[in-house]
């Protein structure tokens, strides 16, 4: 038996190293690819545009980017668009620090934040509540909406519903969506209950909301699918046609955030953005900007 | 040609001192690091109000971390207080009671067990158990949930410290013991797991060392709200999920803090990792005396 264990022993070291060679080598191989990828940027001609962008930041407005991204690569293939979450905070400290080409923000720009960057509106986009598909209540006041995530209203029957008490699903800190939610719907006066169970994207927002039947929730519209109920405001429900004609109010921008003003290739992606083309993708999902 | 064996056993001697000393640089890197991030927290807040603080709010520049300690404390005891019975169960059925056939079957499935990321643990959580945890109450996002997930993560790391730990005790006491005429359980129970005490004590403090560190599975049960937890049933928030729920959008004073949680998670691992070695080099300690 010992023996046999120190065989097995053996083979997994043996093992162990062959993986870890196989990933060196890898890795490698990858760094090498990048460095030919850097030659070509300069080698390139100015028609054919090559090289790589990269850009972080709002998890709202990343499957977006993504969609741009694929197209101007499909119009340009020596074209790489790298594209990142970690939230609008991130972004623009990252654009700022220079360690992106482009930092992606659901909100607007703090004052503190604006030196030396330059900012383009590239979509806007609706906040839509949210709730379980079997949810009764269809239709809430700003006020009771505000009374609900800032805790004075807890359970269902109180807007008409079953006796259920109302699980609250909230961003975390920092989240742009959080950010545009407290200052379009809440105000400076209402914070959000500290019993809020907090979810650090928009995806695992509609995860829970999908899940829990007694909950409730803001979501990016773009987010917004087959799987929630949206409640409408008012009257008015968070859908994009709403969002469209005016009616729909709780809209912020989302930014495409540059060090200083956009230049070569970066200009170009972002002009490309603005373009008919690129809005036509924006309008997909999000409200075109023109 | 021939290279001099005393040159390649200096070579050796001194490739080896390079490894060791870059563990202890990144350690030292690390620490250095997440001091001086998280220090202007505690000259800022108070070292006090940070650590006794209930409300963190750091849009209002409240930075209180005492419900997450709570949280971690609680999710972690809770934790334990299953894997250790179960644990210690499963280790005595794998070194004792069950034929080699089941145990060569057991044994790999329990290794897997660790091998499994954590996400994977976080998804079924969220979906089977977080769900199941509605029915008793509550919106099912909670500590009795993470408890339950946690459960499932430490288990195997009990399990098997505490197995090898059994295995070790020497041949000789089993089977005096046994031509005492003592039973299969009573050889277990008062010679068995009493010397094998000091592994299975360590394997408890890694595996509190692991739910300690916990963070993905956390997060995607726990529910990870700021308030301070009172019932099981309740979502709350562990120091681990703290810093990466919001280190993506922190800046400021607000990053300073998440790096101060790290200090205070940091001490915790520390004080940890010591109790392990304390207890370690007092099983061989004993083990020594007991050969004499």
């Amino acid at each position: 038996m010992k023996k046999l264990n120190t065989n097995l022993k053996k083979k997994s070291f043996v093992a162990t190293l062959l993986v870890l060679s196989i990933a060196l080598v890898t890795l490698a191989g990858c760094g090498g690819e990048s460095a030919t990828t850097a030659t070509k940027t300069t080698t390139s001609t100015t028609y054919t545009l090559a090289g790589t962008i990269t850009e972080s930041g709002s998890t709202t407005v990343q499957p977006l980017a993504e969609r741009l991204g694929a197209a101007f690569t499909a119009l340009y293939p020596k074209v790489t668009v790298i594209i990142q979450g970690g939230g609008s905070s991130v972004g623009i400290k990252s654009a700022t620090d220079g360690t992106v080409d482009i930092g992606a923000a659901s909100r607007d720009l703090k004052d503190s934040e604006k030196p030396g960057l330059g900012e383009t509106v590239i979509a806007r986009d609706g906040i839509a509540i949210i709730a379980h598909s079997s949810q009764t209540v269809s239709n809430l006041t700003k006020q009771q909406i505000i009374d609900i995530f800032s805790g004075k209203i807890t359970n269902w029957k109180e807007l008409g519903g079953a006796d259920k008490k109302i699980t609250v699903v909230s961003r975390e800190e920092g989240s742009g969506t959080r950010s545009a939610f407290e200052e379009l719907v809440m105000g400076s006066d209402n914070k959000i209950v500290d019993t809020a169970i907090l979810q650090s994207s928009n995806g695992a927002v509609r995860t829970t909301i999908a899940g829990d039947p007694n909950a409730i929730a803001y979501l990016s519209c773009g987010y917004v699918d087959n799987a929630v109920k949206v409640v409408s405001i008012d009257g008015v429900a968070g859908t994009e046609a709403n969002v469209k004609n005016g009616t729909y109010k709780i809209v912020r921008p989302l930014l495409f955030v540059t060090k200083g003003q956009p230049t070569g290739l970066v200009k170009e992606f972002i002009d490309f953005c603005l373009s008919d083309a690129g809005q036509k993708i924006v309008s997909e999902d999000y409200i075109s900007v023109k | 040609m021939k290279i001099p064996h005393h040159l390649t056993d200096k070579f050796a001697k001194y490739t080896v001192l390079v490894c060791a000393a870059s563990s202890v640089i990144i350690l030292a890197a690390i620490t250095v690091f997440i001091v001086l991030q998280g220090m202007p927290t505690f000259q800022k807040v108070g070292v006090f109000d940070f650590l006794f603080g209930t409300e963190w709010r750091p849009t209002y520049d409240k930075y209180g971390i005492l419900a997450m300690i709570v949280g971690s404390t609680a999710v972690t005891i809770g934790a334990l207080a299953q894997a250790i019975p179960l644990g210690i169960a499963c280790a005595i059925l794998l070194a004792e009671v069950a034929p080699n056939r089941i145990r060569s079957f057991l044994r790999p499935a329990v290794e897997l067990l660790v091998g499994i990321p954590s996400v994977i643990y976080g998804l079924i959580g969220m979906v089977l158990i977080v769900p199941a945890v509605r029915h008793i109450g509550g919106s099912g996002f909670s500590i009795l949930a993470a408890c339950l997930v946690l459960t499932a993560m430490v288990l195997p790391t009990i399990i098997s410290i505490s197995e090898d730990s059994i295995r070790a005790v020497p041949h000789a006491y089993k089977e005096g013991a046994l031509a005492l005429g003592a039973t299969r359980w009573q050889t277990i129970s008062r010679v068995l797991l009493p010397s094998a005490r000091s592994g299975i004590i360590a394997s408890i403090v890694l595996g509190m060392g692991r739910a300690v560190g916990e963070t993905m599975a956390m997060i995607m049960v726990i529910g990870n709200a700021i308030a301070f937890p009172k019932s099981p049933l309740d979502p709350a928030r562990t120091l681990t999920g703290n810093i990466a729920v919001e280190i993506n959008y922190a800046t400021g004073t607000h990053e300073s803090a998440l790096f101060a949680t790290g200090i205070v998670l940091l001490i915790f691992i520390i004080v940890l990792n010591t109790i392990t070695t304390v207890v370690l080099r007092r099983g061989i300690q004993k083990h020594a005396e007991h050969l004499t």
